[in-house]
Order: C-alpha cells, then structure tokens, then sequence
C-alpha cells in the first residue's frame, strides 16, 4: 500500500451488509437502464436528424426520438439517487475520497447535466418552429451529446479510482485519474451498451400505443424495426470485443473465480439473446411484429444482471484487504478515543476548587490581557472606568456596543450570570 | 480530518453548497411543493370556466422544465457538494438516516413519475377524464409535500438531535424538537412563494387581458391567504430555536461586519412581508399589477428564505450536527483524544508529523487545512486573514498572541468550535496565520494537488491483513 489507511465513520451500517449490497446492484441497474436509454436517445437523435436530409421519414424518427429522451432523463436522474445513497453508505471512505480527488469534475457534473437537460428541452419544442434553421437546430443538440458523451468518463473516473486506493497518490486532478485502472475499456463498453439497449427500446416502442400518433413511422415500422435490430447486433458482437478488453485490462487485484463465473453466464445470455435478434432480423413481417422482443429484453436484463453481480464481485475483492485495515484501524483509534474521554472526565473531576472567576477569565483572555491590549482593552484600562461596579461589566459583556473608534466590536458572552459575575469580580480584584 | 479535502480557496467550501442547496430549496418549495397545489387549483377552476385551462397549463410548463433540470440537477447537487465540503457530517448523517432517504427516495420517484404524467396528459385526458386529471394534479402536490416532511426531519435533526444522543436510533432522530415547527413555518413559506413565481410565469406569457386580471386576482387571494399562516409558522418555528443558538442570529443574519444593522434588517424582512401583502391585497382589489410590481414578491421571498436558510445553517454552530460532530468535520467525543495527542498524529493524510521549528509553517498550513478551511478560505470568501485583519489591523500578527487566542477563540466567538489540536499544533497554526499577513498564498485542495502524506506511512498495513486478498 502506498496510501496511509483512513479511519471509518464509528456508526454502525443501516441495515445488514449483505442486504444493502443487493439494494445496490439491483437500483444500480435500474439507473443505468434509464441512463443508457438517456444517452443512447440522445445520439439516435442527432444521427437520424442528420440523416433526415436524404429522407423525410427520419425527421419523424429523430422527432420521436427526442420525445423519449426527456422522458428517460428525468427518470435516470430520479433513479440514480438510490444507488448514491447506497455506495455513499456502503463504501464512504473509498467513494468520498475519489470524490474529492476528482473534485473539480464531480461538482461539474451538477452545472454540465442540467445545462444538458435545458438543451434537450429546447430543441423538442423547437422543431416546428427552427425547421428552417437546421444547423441551429441540430447544433443545440450536439452540444447535449457532447455534454451526455463527457458526465459517464467523470462517474467512471470516480467508481474506477475509489477501487485502488494504493494508487490514489497518483491522483493529481481529474484528468490524471483517468490513467489509473482501466477507466476507458469501461467507457466503450458504456457507450456501446447504451447504443444496443436504445436499438431494442425503440424496437419495443414501435410495438407499443406511444407511437400511434406517428403515422409515418407506423408505415415504415417493419423496416425500421429491422434497422434498429441490426444496430443492437452488430453493437452487441462489438461488445466481444470491448468486454474482454474491459476484462482483460482490469488490475490483477481484484480478480476471482467467481468473477469470470459471473461475466460468463452474462455472455452465455447474451449470445442468446443475439441469436433471437438474428431470427427477427431475418423473420419480422407487420402481422408478427417484434414477437421476440420481449425474450429478448429478459435475456439481456439477465446479462445486466450477471455483469452488474461481476462487477460488484470485482469491487468487493479488490477492497478487502484495504477495507480489513481500515478496519481494524478504526477499532484501534476508537479504543483510544475512548480512553482519553475517560481521562478527560477524570482530570476535569479533580480540577475543582481555586479562584473561580480567575478560570472563568481564560474565556476572555484572547483578547484582554493584563496591561496591553490585545484585540480589546486591557484590564488595567477596564478597571478604571468600573471601578466598584462589577454588575456594569457584566451588564456590557451580555450585549456589548461599540465605544472605540479603533477597536472591533466585542462579540456578546454567553456565560451564566454568575459566571459573568465571578469574572467581572476577578477583573477588577485583580489590581 | 479522515478523509482527502477538497477545496475552493476563492469561493469558499460553504458558499459552494450554500449556492447548489439556495437554488434547489428556492426551487423545490415555490415551483414543486406549492407549485403543483396552485397549478391544480388552477386546474380546477378550469372545470368551471376553460379559458383557466390555458394559464394553468402554461405555468405548469414553466414549472415543469425548471423543476426537471435545474431543480433535480441541484437536488443531486446537495449530495454531490456535500461529499465535498463535509464528508464527514454527511456520511454520519446518512448512516442515520439512511431509511428516511430511502423512503424519500420512493417517494420522489412517484413524484417524478406523476409529474411526467401530469405534464404529457394534459391535453389526452380531456372531457370526462378531465377531473381525474386534476384530482392527479392533487395527488402529486400531495408526494411533492412529503418529500418535503421527510427532509425537513433531517435538517432540524442537524440543528438539535434531541434524544437522538443516548438512543442513536432513527426513530429518536426523526422525532427531534424542531421537525414539526419547521415544517409548520416551510408549508406556508412555499405557498406564498408558489404564488411569487407564478406572477412571474404571468409577466412573460401571452394570455388574453380578461384571463390576465382573472389571474392576478387569484394569485393575489393564494397569497393572502397563506401569509397569515406564514406568520404563525415562524413564531412557532422561533420559540423552539436554543436560546444558544438565539444568541447567535444576529450574526447569522447580518455577517460580523453588519452585526450592528442586525435591528433593521430584521426591520427590513417585517417590511418585504408587509409589502408581499400589499402588493396581494392591491392586485384583488384592482385586478391588475405593473409588471415591475408583479416581480417583487418572488424577489422579496426568495430573500427572505435565503436569510432564513442562512441562519438555519448558521445558527446550528458550532456544530454540523448538535453536539455530536463540529462545523470543522470532527467529532466532538474525538477532541480529549487529539487534544492531548494532537491531530497530526492521527490524521491519515499530513505529511508533517512531528513539529520542529524548521517544518512549524508548513505543519500549520496542514493544520488549517485540517481544521479550517470546512469554513474559511486564505484568500478568498470569509477568509483567515480578513478575520484578523479586523481584529489586529495593521499591527503586526505575533504567533503567540493568535495562538493564545485561537486557545479560548469559541467561547468568544461561540459559533466556532474550540481548537481541536494540542498547544504545539495551535502555536504551527498561528505561526503559519502571521506568515499569511505579508504574504497571503492561494491554499490548494486535494483536487488539484493531489494527496500529502508521510513516506513513513506508506506500507503500513499489518501483516494479518496483507493476507485477506490471498
């Protein structure tokens, strides 16, 4: 370990371990769903914008489309609060550390998305009216995708470096953090899965009541069904080439078994699932419409679910020896704080007796001192305007004006009366 | 102190959250939680006179969008700035309150989902269906405001955990002495602001002159009708504040500098509410405002509630939460420990671990990192060397001097916690103060430089533990 070992937070998790780690895995996936959809709706949209230049039915497409996406943003963002909650509470140390290793980018993120957001909003309900302003148009929307392409590379960044904490030394701002681990096998196979989910979803919305008001898109429903699941093929054969780089450049050190399990039952589904997509390619007609969808969108949640435990599995290895020290540190240093509040307890019990207003006047001794003055005046000069009228003291310390011109204004004392009293008696006895 | 700290020397770590959480909390109250109960009131006078149908519609579009960017973004936006400015308050705050969030989180999923379909059925769900559509327009201002009475718990939990210190159970924390005024002065406060922002939607929309004054009237009652309650909830909401924390609302509201307007800003706030009043009262009467009058409301709440949520935060000091963890992110049951020790001792990323005279500014510069800069910057916003430039002017700082007052600093100033280290480290900390004075450098955080620690540090994994992995 290169890194010193940080303490924990002493209060105890909210619910079992074990539990909160399925809580995990299962809204985790139901965020990425959401943001995947986000991001891939995004760039079908720019895609078949341009696109609409040779051909008008891709207008209507990339319209449709576009409608979708601030559907699906509002609910990735609404979802993901679940997750964050989770890793926030399961691994504090390791997600607040990357956090504020790459904390320029990650505060971005807020700014960046919503600005995303606003955009995506302002070109659905321009489309009629900046029909003759394409450039404009189409513009506002790459700047969306780019933004969309840009916020996965900061989370990436962030899930990847808090895995290593051996190497957060390494870590000098954002940029330099994409460099530890394996942050851009990760962010291809992101952006390729984000392609293939939105395929299939839009296959599955060409089926569904939503796009009734679409005529055009209904005529041509066969063809583009067709299109949208040769995308997800050929993006999901692509995917053997960036999952065993995902695979293959991941640190040794958190490597099992068990993870190689766990990414092997997901592929074995998804090549089922790419065997069905093939079959559809080759059989769809208008009266059996996308019949195999729905086998096909439970094979590939299976897969999600099989990578998401794969990586969860990845996560839990290569933290454990550094989560064991940290938690044993933590013990230690309890067992420690615990022994000094004891003695504390003891010393201050012990400590009675003496003159109690001259302790009292520790309080104010910051700033008046016996004869020069400090931040205040000091006790010499104070005596002489007091002289025989403690109570007058006190009266001032309680709600304090402001008398010197060169001075600042003494802030109010919150002490008991009494308190007040027994110094106020000090300072002037004390002469 | 556990964990790497970020940091913005020029805007400062609490104006960073303090603008991310302004905005939601502006956002959240007038345009979702009072918001969604205005625009389906206006929904339903529509059922009696359609040309309402238009302007309901209307606002709620300008609602919707703000709500669904900007106002979910800042929402995110607490979280991520809070892992930032004080990791340590809001991960304890989160293993507290994790069930509350998580049920809150349920909850705004509906809301999200009922908002979506609010918005994108409104001109589907039309003549029979049209009741249905304002009873679901009931129904989502309903989740809008328990999401509202699940936060509101942990904020006044933040200010006084109440039995929460014996029990450490949800439960106790839930039910702190402040929940339940606090939501009884929030409740109204985003009514009255609903109305505010709806006076804005109406300045820039197009509607016919008659729906226009129909308008104005109305928004005018909504107001009126829950100021009254605006002013019971605060009263209520005050007589619960600490007396301690009382004594710190002049300061909280005016900063030190302006502690001496304290009166008539308070003057100031009884006069905005006053002339929201007003301002409800003429439009009823005269069905018509200037569009520069229809503005102010919206700007005189949204001050209002900045002050508000500014003393919220303020007056909870010198604590994050009461009296388990200090404003600087360390617990309270921590200090005997490093107070005796010190803080360098025990904190994991300082590179200095033993002062001596040749290392003293540098140590102190780690310290004030350690202990400070949660609230204060060197050069930028609420800056170090602005405090004790007020307090020394242009006399020469003397490390012995600051160190004796940095010693006994909170019971002067009580709502900063007490100096968490021991005598050597407060003497580094007021040593690296005075060399501020001539010469005030830009502190970095770990965004930008990277972690520091000690190269003894390093492997020092026991050896039991080294095998875990195998």
């Amino acid at each position: 370990m290169k890194t010193p070992i940080p303490h924990d937070i002493p209060l105890p998790l909210p619910a079992a371990e074990g539990f909160l780690k399925i809580l995990l895995v299962v809204s985790f996936i139901a965020h990425i769903l959401f943001v995947n959809l986000m991001v891939g709706g995004s760039l079908f949209t720019l895609y078949y914008q341009w696109k609409a230049k040779q051909k008008k039915l891709y207008d209507d497409l990339a319209q449709f489309i576009a409608q979708t996406i601030t559907v699906n943003k509002s609910m990735a963002v609404v979802l993901g609060v679940a997750p964050l909650l989770l890793i926030n509470v399961l691994y504090t140390v390791w997600f607040y550390s990357s956090n504020a290793l790459t904390g320029i980018a990650w505060i971005l993120v807020i700014p960046l998305v919503a600005i995303a957001f606003l955009l995506t909003y302002l070109h659905k309900y321009t489309w009629e009216k900046w029909r003759n302003q394409r450039t404009l148009h189409m513009s506002i929307m790459g700047v969306a995708v780019l933004i969309f392409l840009f916020i996965p590379l900061i989370f990436l960044a962030n899930v990847n470096l808090m895995l290593f904490p051996d190497r957060w030394s390494e870590a000098k701002g954002f940029f330099s953090t994409l460099l530890i681990g394996n942050v851009f096998p990760r962010y291809f196979h992101f952006l390729a899965a984000s392609i293939a989910v939105t395929a299939l979803f839009l296959v599955w919305m060409l089926k569904t009541k939503w796009t009734a008001s679409y005529k055009t898109l209904l005529d041509q429903r066969v063809t583009l069904a067709r299109e949208f699941y040769k995308i997800a093929l050929g993006i999901s054969l692509a995917q053997f080439f960036f999952g065993p780089l995902l695979l293959f450049t991941l640190p040794k050190v958190g490597l099992s078994g068990s993870l190689y399990l766990a990414i092997g039952c997901g592929v074995f589904f998804a090549a089922f699932a790419m065997h069905l997509m093939a079959k559809e390619i080759k059989t769809l007609t208008d009266t059996q419409f996308a019949q195999r969808i729905l086998p096909i969108s439970i094979l590939m949640t299976l897969t999600v679910l099989f990578m998401a435990s794969g990586r969860h599995l990845y996560r839990e290895n290569a933290l454990a020896s550094h989560k064991e020290a940290v938690r044993q540190k933590t013990e230690a240093y309890q067992a420690k704080v615990k022994e000094a509040q004891l003695a504390a307890s003891e010393i201050e019990a012990l400590a009675g007796g003496g003159n109690r207003g001259q302790k009292l006047f520790q309080s104010c001794a910051g700033c008046h001192a016996k004869d020069t003055r400090l931040v205040g005046p000091p006790l010499t000069e104070i005596a002489k305007i007091y002289e025989g009228n403690p109570a007058g003291i006190v009266a001032w310390a309680k709600a304090p004006g402001k008398k010197r011109a060169d001075y600042p204004q003494m802030p109010p004392m919150t002490l008991p009366d009494e308190d007040l009293k027994a110094i106020a008696e000090y300072m002037l006895g004390s002469h | 102190m556990d964990f790497p700290l970020f940091h913005l020397d020029f805007l400062g770590n609490r104006l960073l959250i303090a603008l991310i959480a302004t905005l939601h909390v502006v956002i959240s109250h007038s345009l979702a939680v009072g918001g969604m109960a205005l625009v389906a009131m206006m929904e339903r006078k529509g059922l009696r006179d359609s040309s309402w149908d238009q302007i309901a519609k209307k606002t709620l579009f300008v609602f919707f969008v703000v709500t669904t960017t900007v106002g979910a973004m800042t929402g995110v936006g607490i979280w991520f700035s809070a892992s930032l400015v004080n990791p340590t308050a809001i991960a304890s705050l989160i293993r507290v309150f994790f069930w509350a969030w998580f049920v809150e989180w349920l909850v705004f999923v509906t809301e999200v989902v009922m908002i979506l379909y609010y918005y994108l059925t409104w001109d589907k769900w039309t003549g029979d269906r049209k009741r249905a559509h304002v009873q679901l327009g009931f129904n989502l201002a309903l989740f809008s405001w328990i999401t509202m009475v699940i936060i509101v718990a942990i904020l006044a939990f933040m200010m006084d955990p109440g039995s929460w210190h014996q029990s450490k159970n949800l439960l106790s924390g839930f039910l702190n002495p402040i929940y339940l005024p606090q939501l009884a002065f929030r409740t109204p406060l985003a009514m009255v602001m609903a109305g505010g922002a709806a006076y804005w939607v109406l300045c820039f929309v197009k509607v016919d002159d008659e729906l226009r004054s129909k308008a104005t009237a109305f928004i005018g009652k909504w107001i009126l009708g829950w100021l009254p309650f605006l002013l019971l909830g605060s009263w209520i909401y005050y007589q619960v504040i600490p007396e301690a924390m009382k004594a710190h609302m002049g300061v909280a509201i005016t900063t030190q500098e302006y502690i001496s307007w304290y009166k008539s800003t308070l003057y100031t706030i009884f006069g905005a509410v006053g002339s929201v009043a007003v301002i409800a009262l003429s439009a009823i009467t005269f069905k018509k405002l200037p569009k520069l009058v229809m503005i102010l409301p919206f700007i005189f709440l949204i001050g209002l509630m900045g002050m508000f949520e500014r003393s919220r935060e303020f007056i909870r000091k010198p604590f994050a939460i009461g009296g388990y963890l200090y404003a600087n992110g360390i617990r309270k049951d921590d200090y005997p420990l490093l107070q005796k020790e010190g803080i360098l001792a025990h904190a994991p990323y300082v590179s200095i671990r033993e002062i001596t005279p040749e290392n003293t500014i540098t140590a102190g510069r780690e310290l004030f990192t350690l202990t400070c800069t949660r609230c204060h910057t060197v050069t930028g916003v609420n800056s170090v060397t602005d405090r004790f430039k007020v307090m020394y002017g242009a006399e020469k700082w003397e490390p012995q001097k600051i160190s004796d007052y940095i010693a006994v600093m909170h019971q002067a100033r009580t709502f900063m916690p007490p100096f968490p280290g021991n005598e050597k480290e407060r003497f580094a900390l007021a040593t690296y103060i005075t060399s501020l004075q001539n010469n005030p450098e830009k502190l970095e955080g770990v965004q930008s430089h990277g972690l520091e620690f000690n190269a003894k540090d390093e492997s020092k994994v026991p050896a039991s533990v080294q095998e875990v992995n195998q």
